[in-house]
């Protein structure tokens, strides 16, 4: 289905459409849920006064202060962890190719516990981990340069950069005294506990600058996963493109860990789940951050209450997940 | 097709594929005399050396007249086990990378990028933070447990698909379990800071800390995968010829898979056990070896087994050496030392087309 507008034109595709109008629905009953329940109930009807400062000083204090900001930062690293995942796994061709893997988070978490060893603050640990990330990404593409950057050869990089950060990154925490470690060690979980508009402002400001530029080279991405020289015969610019798709995917990764810490494998499953619901041949970049934010926002809602009182950090539910999710890769994608 | 196996344990085999080797065994049986050498003057160097100084002749007195000092309570105590420790994980892991290397036919199998280590190291966690189980003969299941369930995932996940088994597949496969397995792993540190503070080392990756005990303990599981690991050599040999080569000419197909499976598994449990997850150690010893003594692994297994040994102890002496009077864990040594050398591997042309 093409939709045009004079001479701006727009592919879409009604189950595409469809898919994420109910992605939509589901953030949406996510947020309320998330919103109004817990230790302290609000209906539903009070949320939007309590927001706007209407309700009594409980719900304004409890929904406005504690539980929008976590939903809004939850949405917001989940959108970002998404499409930055569909990002890689296009360039590298590879439904494994997401940033946990090749080193891009592993490097902002060496930069975020430097930071928290440290003793820096809620913002210094975010530049932390944004420099991180950014660092590493820049050496990765580099050293994975060859004449050009083969998806192969960034990720082969990427998986020895890995390896190393992992290993500095355990090193950080046995030089550090044991408080240092322990909320080093907490952070490295990925959390959204305590999470504030401070957290929130950052990603929704990449978010709003990246998502258009994303979009707006969605179709060459494409066309590169058929191969450069296919790419190349049509008039893509291909290494521009893929440096382009690099710089978004990287610092949506950063500035999504810098939010939240190394929340892993949403960046890995949410474009992959997006593609078997759309069934696109390949990753498509809007569900796959709406299937993100879902995806994050759900799993926390669900650490938050599955063990009540006791308050699972959201990463270990989504490495749960994960792990569910690489078993479901292993039995069903038989060809 | 009896007798391909049975000359395995009889050293044999001259008549196929023996060509190569049988052109200068006597430089590779020197080799190995070499080798032995260098592991001795190793071993001797992680007794001698370390964060506290001790003059060559009261390492020398520390076994012919021990006196109780500090200095020969040290040297016996401490690093004797730990310079055995590094014997014993060393010849494991890289025996270990080596068989599945071969197995794979993958230039960048290792039990530390393939999340082996991190699936064993789970089921010590969960042992020892869940159970409360401090034995390592007991918890050494656990890591056994660990190492077998992750070596069956990983090798399907990565055989799984239209494009079989890339070295980029397994090597994506490997990390994303490793990294499940690690994270659930910090979830189980988490809800008890004394085990944290206990692992938190031990998860890094050291030789540090271990008793002989614990040595003499987990020894028998190490001989055992050391043994079954050198018999696969004939069957692996053949099997590199292909599948359908390897069956034509004897080898049980299955039965050499799943044999060796069961050895990695052995060799990958008791080192995580002993000394933690180690990346790269069996990555890199068998490329080495490979390009010094051929492709016949009748050389190359037990060529690895010996030559990891050295460099896992040269890099905990150095950690010993340049921190003092701390120390660096072996395992960021070697991350620091095997990442460039695998990022040189990956960024060769050949890789993809493995």
């Amino acid at each position: 289905m093409n939709v045009r507008v004079g001479s701006w034109s727009v592919r879409l595709a009604p189950r595409a459409l469809l898919v994420s109008v109910l992605l939509v629905v589901a953030g949406f009953l996510v947020t309320v849920a998330a919103l109004s329940t817990g230790e302290f109930t609000v209906p539903v009807p009070d949320i939007v006064s309590a927001i706007f400062g209407q309700g009594t000083p409980v719900a304004e204090l409890i929904v406005g202060k504690l539980r929008a900001p976590r939903v809004v930062t939850g949405l917001l690293v989940g959108a970002a962890f998404g499409l930055s995942g569909a990002i890689f796994q296009s360039l590298t061709r590879n439904p494994l190719g997401s940033p946990d893997f090749i080193g891009f988070t592993a490097g902002a978490s060496t930069g975020g516990i430097l930071a928290v060893v440290a003793g820096g603050s809620a913002m210094t640990i975010a530049g932390g981990a944004l420099a991180g990330c950014v660092v590493t990404a820049a050496l990765v593409y580099l050293l994975a340069y060859r004449g050009g950057v083969q998806g192969y050869r960034l990720v082969l990089v990427g998986i020895g950069a890995n390896a190393l950060l992992l290993a500095v990154n355990s090193y950080i925490l046995t030089r550090a005294n044991i408080n240092d470690a322990a909320n080093a060690g907490a952070w490295l979980t990925g959390s959204l506990g305590g999470r504030g508009w401070e957290h929130a402002w950052p990603v929704a400001l990449a978010l709003l600058v990246l998502l258009p530029l994303c979009l707006s080279i969605a179709r060459p991405l494409r066309m590169i996963e058929m191969g450069d020289d296919a790419a190349k015969a049509m008039g893509i610019r291909v290494e521009v493109v893929r440096a382009a798709a690099v710089t978004a995917g990287v610092l949506l990764s950063g500035v999504a860990t810098a939010a939240a810490g190394p929340v892993i494998f949403v960046a890995l499953a949410a474009p992959q789940l997006a593609r078997r619901l759309t069934r696109s041949p390949g990753v498509t970049l809007a569900s796959s951050a709406l299937m993100g934010a879902v995806l994050l926002t759900a799993a926390d809602l669900a650490a938050q209450r599955v063990l009540a009182p006791t308050q699972l950090p959201v990463g270990v539910l989504t490495a749960a997940i994960g792990g569910t999710y690489l078993v479901l890769l292993l039995r069903k994608d038989r060809h | 097709m009896r007798p391909a196996e049975v000359s395995v344990t009889a050293g044999a085999g001259q008549e196929d594929g023996g060509r190569k080797a049988r052109a200068r065994p006597s430089v590779l049986v020197a080799g190995l005399a070499v080798t032995v050498a260098l592991l001795a003057l190793v071993a001797m160097a992680s007794v001698a050396l370390g964060a506290r100084s001790v003059s060559f002749g009261a390492v020398i007195d520390a076994f012919v007249a021990p006196d109780g000092s500090n200095d020969h309570t040290v040297i016996r105590e401490l690093r004797v086990p730990r310079t055995l420790l590094g014997l014993g994980v060393g010849a494991t892991l890289g025996l270990a990378g080596a068989l599945m290397q071969s197995l794979t036919r993958n230039p960048l199998a290792d039990p530390g990028l393939l999340g082996i280590d991190q699936g064993a190291a789970l089921g010590v966690t969960l042992a020892l933070g869940l159970f409360g189980l401090t034995d390592p003969v007991v918890y050494v299941w656990f890591a056994f447990g660990g190492a077998a369930l992750a070596s069956v995932a990983v090798y399907s996940l990565a055989s799984s698909g239209r494009s079989g088994s890339s070295p980029v597949r397994l090597a994506l496969a490997g990390v994303a379990f490793g990294m499940v397995c690690t994270a659930i792993s910090s979830a189980i540190l988490r809800m008890d800071s004394q085990t944290f503070d206990r692992m938190r080392f031990w998860l890094t990756g050291s030789l540090a800390g271990q008793t002989a005990d614990t040595l003499v303990r987990l020894a028998p599981f190490m001989v055992a995968g050391l043994v079954l690991g050198l018999l696969l050599a004939r069957p692996l040999n053949l099997l590199a010829l292909g599948e359908d080569a390897g069956k034509a000419l004897g080898v049980n197909v299955n039965r050499t898979r799943i044999l060796t499976g069961v050895a990695v598994t052995l060799l990958c449990g008791a080192a995580t056990a002993a000394a933690g997850p180690l990346v790269f150690v069996g990555l890199i010893v068998p490329h080495a070896v490979r390009a010094l003594v051929g492709p016949d692994q009748r050389w190359v297994l037990p060529y690895s087994a010996l030559a990891a040994p050295i460099l896992l102890l040269g890099a905990d002496v150095i950690g010993r050496l340049i921190a003092r009077p701390g120390e660096v864990q072996v395992g960021i040594v070697w991350a620091v030392i095997g990442a460039p050398i695998f990022i040189m591997l990956a960024r060769r042309k050949r890789v993809a087309a493995l």
